[in-house]
């Protein structure tokens, strides 16, 4: 039987013991001696979250099927036992072997949210490895970072040896080989690095020095070595429908947040609305085949025995063989007794006799996001959403027995005005409106409950809103005043329930974003003083984070309250995701003017991304 | 047709709680394909019954569970079926047809098996095996026990059916009916107690060895006998 790296003695004491033992059905074991290449692949936060995670189930899958690796798994201990392992001087372990992750060869981070930072400091920590990468040594693992933070990694850049930008199925097994090859002729840390610069999608921060001119903005960016490239262009899966999918993914003993099968219909979106970043990270939109899609919802359901299926993408709506998908599912699944989990649809007829068929509509909830409260400003954000359709969308719903209903905005966008907020509290309320004039009185089923949420804007690399000014923190809260307010001045105001998120946080988060190296000793000083797990509110310190900023002499509202001109180097711009920063800054006019732009599939904007040669750009346009 | 599953649970997975080995089983009776019942509505769940909850940190070769089948091959092909996609640790020891009418595996449990071995952290007295024959020959042995709301003094002779100090731990045959469970860590805490003797935390490594119900003639038997 599997030795645990904890004692019982520390298992009874933690809450959730089940997070650290492993073993978990589908997960992956092997012998070490028979591999030469042992991968830990963390995800810094607690295990629930991290378990959540399509991204980790997709390398992980990979990585096992490559005979000479096994990859394992790592996430953050959970405050109570971090502290324990501080204590007694516990090292971190994976989870499948239990051994430390110091004894590995790669240490792989995904970063998924930028308030997950100081957890990446923790994980290094408790394993033993030095904080920053220029203080390692050939004892140490390399370290990776990946995922959607990585077209940022400069706020970061000084903890890890190389990232990883784009999507990860493409290009570990040339990082692993060379890895092998540098292993084998004992060539070491440095030799390795700068080699694997030289693999696309791989960038090695410490072979680039950055200079600043007097105002802090970007002047230079130099390669220290001549093989360095100035670009890093991002990697992508070309044929979705021909790559690596987990047919089993690892089943999890406890409860997590995502505790389902998770079947991604397609990369990328067709929309292009202005405040998003995955919008423009992962152009083109590429479908996978339907064949595909049911070979591997059939296969992940039975070897799981998952009870839930959901579809991921970012607008299921718009994959284009929706239909056909839903009416397998459906048979499939109430043959099974399967539930369907349907994310991000548009409220239309057809999306809600489907959810008609697939849930209890009393128990559900429609979902809108029309992200602003008014037209004008859906236009400067280019939301396609226009208040007849959400109106309409309310109307049909209500006819078919809901009665509750979401609403998501977002407070703080470029060029908003007050008039722009009070739309917030007009919308709902004629959505409530709507339910009394669609619904008589005695068919009413319960009460109307209109529950309208917002959160605050917070400007993204790679999007068009990229040159825009974020708002202070006390701005952020008199919006926040102002909607409430507008809202209990509406008419049906007992039917609408208003919520908003914490501005502290948002403001730490928009500085990361867009942060540049400077950044990196700021982390360092928050984590220092007992900063970790920022993105839990019980124990996000703010006082602590502005204290390391004084202390680092970095001025936090250089990097949100700035609007940066049109010419300035971003501290993410030798990243090349696929996007032109003329298509960016074209997107951004365009905001100014209220210009809506449409959609990929009515008609290619020449955002750059054509240049791939798949997805949406091959495809025939309507118009 | 109801079957009943007899498992074992052993090694790293002891830290898995009830709840979780409830969803646990669920899982991998739709991976193991069994032709289970679902309850009506609109969300419909398998209909299972569990013995009774194992606290977690205990190990056991005696855990129980029924499900109702809509079909059923045979026994043993369920047996197999089931181990087949177990994880290491679980490991199904029997399955058994139920009669018509036999009562469901929960309301049947009527008494327990444990055998409990002590940490290293835990001096025993060199009298031990005496003391705790003693505490154990006494007529009554009582505590008073504390709830949320009452406390009350009950007998614990009562309900310990067996004790024997053994090589390898302690054994005991408890009372494990509803509301008159006792649990082993209980009564030995209570025994530690009354010879004044100090227990570090998490003294015990508590092992339940079977699970019994109670005949119509009063005799208990496993709950697949």
């Amino acid at each position: 039987m599997r030795k645990l790296a904890l004692s019982d003695e520390i298992l009874m004491k933690v809450e959730k013991p089940a997070r650290y033992i492993g073993n978990e059905v589908n997960s992956v074991m092997k012998d070490p001696g028979k591999v030469d290449v042992r991968f830990a692949m963390c995800f810094p936060d607690v295990y629930e979250i991290g378990m959540s995670h399509l991204g980790i189930q997709i390398i992980y899958d990979m990585l096992n099927q490559f005979e000479d690796v096994w990859c394992e798994r790592v996430y953050s201990p959970w405050v109570d036992l971090d502290a324990i392992m501080r204590k007694e001087q516990i090292p971190l372990f994976a989870l499948e072997s239990q051994q430390p992750i110091k004894q590995f060869d790669f240490l792989g981070i995904t970063l998924q949210y930028e308030m997950c930072y100081t957890n990446i400091l923790q994980v290094l920590d408790l394993s033993g490895i030095p904080l920053l990468a220029k203080d390692r040594t050939e004892d140490d693992p390399i370290v990776i970072g990946g995922g959607p933070c990585t077209y940022n990694p400069e706020p970061i850049c000084d903890f890890f040896d190389l990232f990883y930008i784009g999507e990860g199925e493409t290009q570990y097994r040339e990082l692993i080989d060379l890895y092998k090859d540098a292993k084998e002729k004992n060539l070491g840390r440095a030799w390795f690095l700068e080699k694997a610069a030289k693999i696309p999608g791989i960038y090695v921060p410490s072979l680039y020095e950055v200079t600043y001119k007097e105002d802090g903005t970007i002047k230079e960016r130099k390669t220290l070595t001549v093989d360095a490239p100035e670009m890093i262009m991002k990697e992508m899966v070309t044929d979705v429908s021909d790559t690596y999918y987990p047919m089993k993914p690892v089943v999890p003993f406890i409860k997590v947040t995502q505790d389902r099968v998770v079947l991604e219909i397609q990369r990328g979106c067709i929309r292009g609305c202005r405040f998003c970043q995955a919008g423009q990270l992962y152009r083109p939109v590429r479908e996978r085949n339907l064949e595909f899609l049911k070979k591997y919802a059939i296969a992940m359901l039975e070897n799981t025995g998952h009870e839930e299926i959901s579809l991921s993408s970012l607008s299921s709506s718009d994959y284009s063989q929706l239909p056909e998908l839903i009416d397998f599912l459906i048979e499939e699944c109430s043959r099974r007794k399967i539930n369907i989990s349907l994310p991000s649809l548009r409220i239309d007829a057809f999306s809600l006799d489907v959810m008609n068929k697939v849930q209890d509509v009393k128990k559900s909830s429609l979902t809108f996001a029309p992200e602003a409260g008014s037209q004008r400003l859906r236009n400067v954000i280019n939301k396609g959403l226009t208040e007849e359709v959400i109106l309409n969308g309310a109307k049909l719903a209500f006819e078919g027995g809901w009665t509750r209903v979401k609403l998501y905005f977002m407070l703080g966008l470029p060029f908003e005005t007050e008039e722009d907020i009070r739309g917030i509290g007009e919308l709902s309320n004629k959505i409530a409106a709507t339910f009394f004039e669609t619904v008589p009185k005695e068919k009413r089923n319960g009460k109307v409950q209109i529950v309208a949420s917002t959160s605050f804007f917070i400007p993204k690399p790679f999007t068009p809103f990229q040159w825009a000014p974020q708002c202070r923190k006390e701005e952020f809260l008199d919006k926040a005043y102002l909607t409430r307010k507008s809202i209990t001045e509406q008419l049906n105001q007992k039917s609408i329930k208003y919520n908003w998120h914490e501005a502290d946080v948002s403001v730490l988060e928009g500085i990361m974003a867009r942060g540049d190296r400077k950044i990196n000793q700021v982390i360092l000083r928050a984590y220092k003083m007992g900063c970790m797990y920022d993105a839990w509110s019980e124990y996000y310190k703010n006082d602590v984070w502005m204290q390391a900023f004084e202390e680092c002499s970095v001025d936090p509202d250089f990097y949100t309250v700035r609007e940066r001109s049109e010419d300035e180097t971003f501290p993410w711009d030798f990243i090349d995701c696929g996007v032109t920063k003329s298509f960016l800054l074209r997107e951004w006019h365009r905001a100014k003017e209220e210009t809506v732009t449409p959609n990929c599939r009515m008609q290619c904007q020449g955002c750059g991304a054509a240049r791939f040669g798949t997805g949406v750009c091959l495809e025939e346009r309507e118009g | 047709m109801k079957v009943r599953i007899k498992f074992s649970k052993e090694g790293p997975v002891k830290f898995i709680g009830h709840l979780d080995i409830m969803r646990y089983f669920q899982k991998a009776i739709r991976r193991a394909d069994i032709d289970i019942a679902y309850s009506m509505g609109f969300n419909p769940h398998q209909i299972m019954s569990f013995a009774s909850p194992l606290s977690v940190g205990h190990e056991s070769s005696g855990e129980y569970f029924d499900i109702e089948l809509n079909s059923m091959t045979d026994t043993e092909d369920i047996k197999n079926r089931l181990n087949e996609v177990m994880t290491d640790g679980i490991k199904i020891i029997k399955v058994a047809a139920l009669d018509e009418g036999e009562g469901n595996a929960m309301a049947s449990v009527a008494a327990a098996d444990y055998l409990v071995r002590f940490s290293d952290k835990v001096t025993l007295p060199d009298d031990f095996k005496e003391k705790l024959t003693d505490y154990y020959e006494q007529e009554h042995i009582y505590v008073t026990k504390k709830t949320k709301k009452s406390e009350k003094e009950i007998d614990l002779k009562e309900g310990i059916y067996k004790l024997q100090v053994r090589e390898d731990g302690v054994f005991m045959q408890l009372d494990a009916g509803s509301g008159s469970n006792l649990k082993p860590g209980f009564v030995l805490e209570h025994f530690f107690e009354t010879i004044g003797v100090e227990l570090p935390e998490f003294p015990f490594r508590i092992r339940r060895l079977e699970t019994y119900r109670k005949t119509k003639k009063g005799k208990l038997m496993p709950l697949i006998s």
